[in-house]
């Protein structure tokens, strides 16, 4: 214990000496918090949409104008063939083409049918099934307005009724923000800890650890703790920023929160202390660390759901410590989850805080 | 009275690479011993077999009555060590360096106080105790190091290269540093180039390829070899090396 007291004083010395260090854990997150969750957003907007009005008429122009009036399109081209809206789409300066055919209003009038084409470009999948269908229901719309017109009567539609819970605004920052507080904890508990080991081994000073009676588990808590307080800092203001930038406010409780988050880190420095202990230059413990996050981060339904990933993947998912955690953020901070609904996913994070420390542990040796 | 050292056969295999072969030697209490070979004969790695570092592929070694085998842990209590990397921490003072040391190795609060001013003193460090250890010229910090390593009293102190890059002066006073911790009973095993330390040395032994070549006190290997100095013997002996830094 008298040693662990050593080992504690030494460490936070120098974190706090290091003028890299400190930066990193309070700027880098601080920044990423500000930025990441204005970039990571779903909603589709300024959709660039290119028209080939080939028939000029009142109904064609009202068309245009409810398209464009939506916000949700841009219009970057009045053409008035396909082939020259076309050329739009190859330079990338449209994502859709609406093309009016000519007769379109009178074909309307007369025959009370019309057809419309909707060319996509669906490289970014997301965009296009999703500015496909705004265009459709616009055009619904459209084509609703003018039956009452004439026959002074609405459709008769089945008309859903949605009921968001939990977002209700259906903001995706309140979705994403808890996602990336928990991709900076695996940050800082998974590549500071691998690295500040590393860096012992290459400058020769853990040799001089080795060679003295300090026990296995105190040199490894000495190491684990200043990185777990770290790590719980980072936290507490990452939820700050989420309160005051943000304005999410967790449902839950808060210590349960903690709890978590406190295990959690746990779980994350026993891996990178794994790392580390298979790594001979911070080189190679930086490659690994990022290889493994990146895939638990991609994995952990972060930014894409892991409900519509296939079988495998969702086993992968499963076996990945991120994805319980995130999902138990968002639970409590947006639904208000407790204890008794987060049970299963607490268990999973001691098993993984468990087996990654029993790893590093056996695998970390004083004499090779 | 039982050796410091006591070793047998010890040899380490890396590979089909043998760096250290079956060697054999005792070392006294109290004694000096200079452990001597050519760059890639092997001296390191046998310290860090003899130290608890690395485990011996075969034979027999015991430090300070301990197992290199079974009882490492017992052994790193009885030694200190010095390596040949530098190995202080250089974002840390030079006082909390040697708390930390101290600290680690169980002194207790008023013993390491005392012993951490008094060796500031010894060292002449007063007006750096409270600077960056990594802002010290390299003697000093070899001076220091070897301090922190005979702070706790160790029955054996291992030391490699310890005077490597240093000026003869400094290394006169670091030899000066290493006969206070002689006198104070501390058995001292240290490698080295410089042929003039030998010469500082109670026995040496010079390692060629991974083996023991000769082992004496330095006076009495130079009458074996018809040698003028120490630097004589040692490029008669080293000279029959195979192996190489390349």
């Amino acid at each position: 214990m008298r040693t662990l007291r050593f080992l504690l004083q030494k460490e936070f010395r120098q974190i706090f000496r290091d003028r890299s260090i400190l930066p990193m854990i309070f700027l880098m997150p601080t920044i990423q918090l500000l930025i990441l969750p204005q970039a990571a957003d779903f909603d589709v907007r300024s959709i660039t949409l290119a028209v080939v009005d080939q028939d000029h008429s009142t109904y064609s122009r009202q068309l245009v104008s409810k398209v464009l009036a939506t916000g949700y399109f841009h219009l970057t081209g009045m053409e008035t063939s396909y082939q020259a809206a076309l050329r739009y789409v190859e330079q990338d300066r449209a994502d859709l083409i609406l093309q009016i055919p000519a007769g379109f209003e009178r074909k309307l009038v007369r025959e009370n049918a019309q057809s419309l084409f909707v060319a996509i470009d669906a490289i970014n999948g997301s965009k296009a099934s999703i500015g496909g269908s705004y265009l459709t229901s616009i055009i619904g719309d459209f084509n609703n307005q003018i039956r009452f017109k004439w026959t002074g009567q609405m459709p008769s539609l089945l008309d859903i009724v949605y009921s968001h819970w939990y977002n209700p605004t259906k903001n995706y920052k309140n979705y994403m923000v808890p996602g990336i507080l928990v991709l900076l904890l695996t940050l800082v508990g998974g590549f500071l800890s691998a690295l500040n080991i590393v860096r012992e081994k290459e400058i020769g000073t853990i040799e001089q650890i080795n060679v003295t009676p300090i026990r296995k588990w105190e040199f490894i808590l000495g190491k684990l703790i200043p990185f777990w307080v770290l790590g719980l800092v980072v936290f507490t203001l990452g939820l700050t920023i989420a309160r005051f930038v943000y304005g999410i406010i967790p449902l839950g409780s808060i210590p349960l929160l903690y709890l978590f988050a406190g295990v959690y880190l746990i779980a994350i420095l026993g891996f990178g202390l794994l790392i580390s202990t298979y790594s001979q230059t911070q080189l190679q413990a930086m490659f690994v660390a990022f290889f493994f996050i990146m895939i638990f981060t991609l994995m952990s339904g972060l930014f894409t759901s892991t409900d519509s990933m296939p079988f495998w993947a969702r086993v992968l998912s499963f076996l990945t410590p991120v994805t319980h955690f995130i999902e138990v953020v968002r639970m409590i901070v947006l639904k208000g989850s407790t204890f008794a609904e987060v049970r299963n996913q607490f268990g999973y994070l001691v098993l993984f805080a468990v087996f990654l420390n029993g790893w590093a542990i056996l695998n970390y040796r004083k004499t090779s | 009275m039982t050796p410091a050292i006591v070793c047998r056969n010890l040899t380490k295999q890396f590979g089909a690479f043998r760096a250290v072969d079956a060697i054999s030697f005792d070392v006294q209490p109290g004694e000096i011993f200079g452990f001597l070979g050519a760059n890639g004969a092997g001296k390191t790695t046998a310290m860090r077999m003899l130290c608890g570092l690395s485990y011996p592929t075969s034979g027999e070694a015991t430090v300070a009555g301990y197992d290199v085998y079974r009882e490492q842990e017992k052994i790193k209590r009885k030694i200190g060590y010095m390596s040949q990397k530098f190995s202080l921490y250089e974002n840390l003072t030079v006082r909390e360096n040697i708390t930390f040391f101290g600290g680690i190795y169980g002194l207790s609060d008023k013993v390491l106080k005392e012993k951490r001013e008094a060796m500031i003193g010894t060292l002449g460090l007063s007006n750096e105790a409270g600077k960056l250890v990594g802002s010290l010229p390299l003697g000093w910090k070899q001076k220091l190091a070897f301090s922190v390593a005979v702070l706790h009293d160790p029955a054996i102190v291992f030391l490699d290269e310890p005077t490597g890059g240093v000026d003869p002066i400094t290394r006169r006073q670091f030899w000066d540093l290493i006969y206070a911790a002689a006198d104070r009973g501390i058995t001292v095993f240290v490698t080295t180039h410089y042929m003039d330390e030998a010469e500082y040395c109670d026995r040496i032994s010079i390692m060629v390829d991974g083996r023991i070549e000769a082992l004496d006190a330095p006076r009495l290997l130079k009458e074996r070899y018809h040698a003028a100095d120490m630097q004589d013997v040692f490029y008669q002996l080293a000279r029959k090396a195979v192996r190489s830094d390349n």
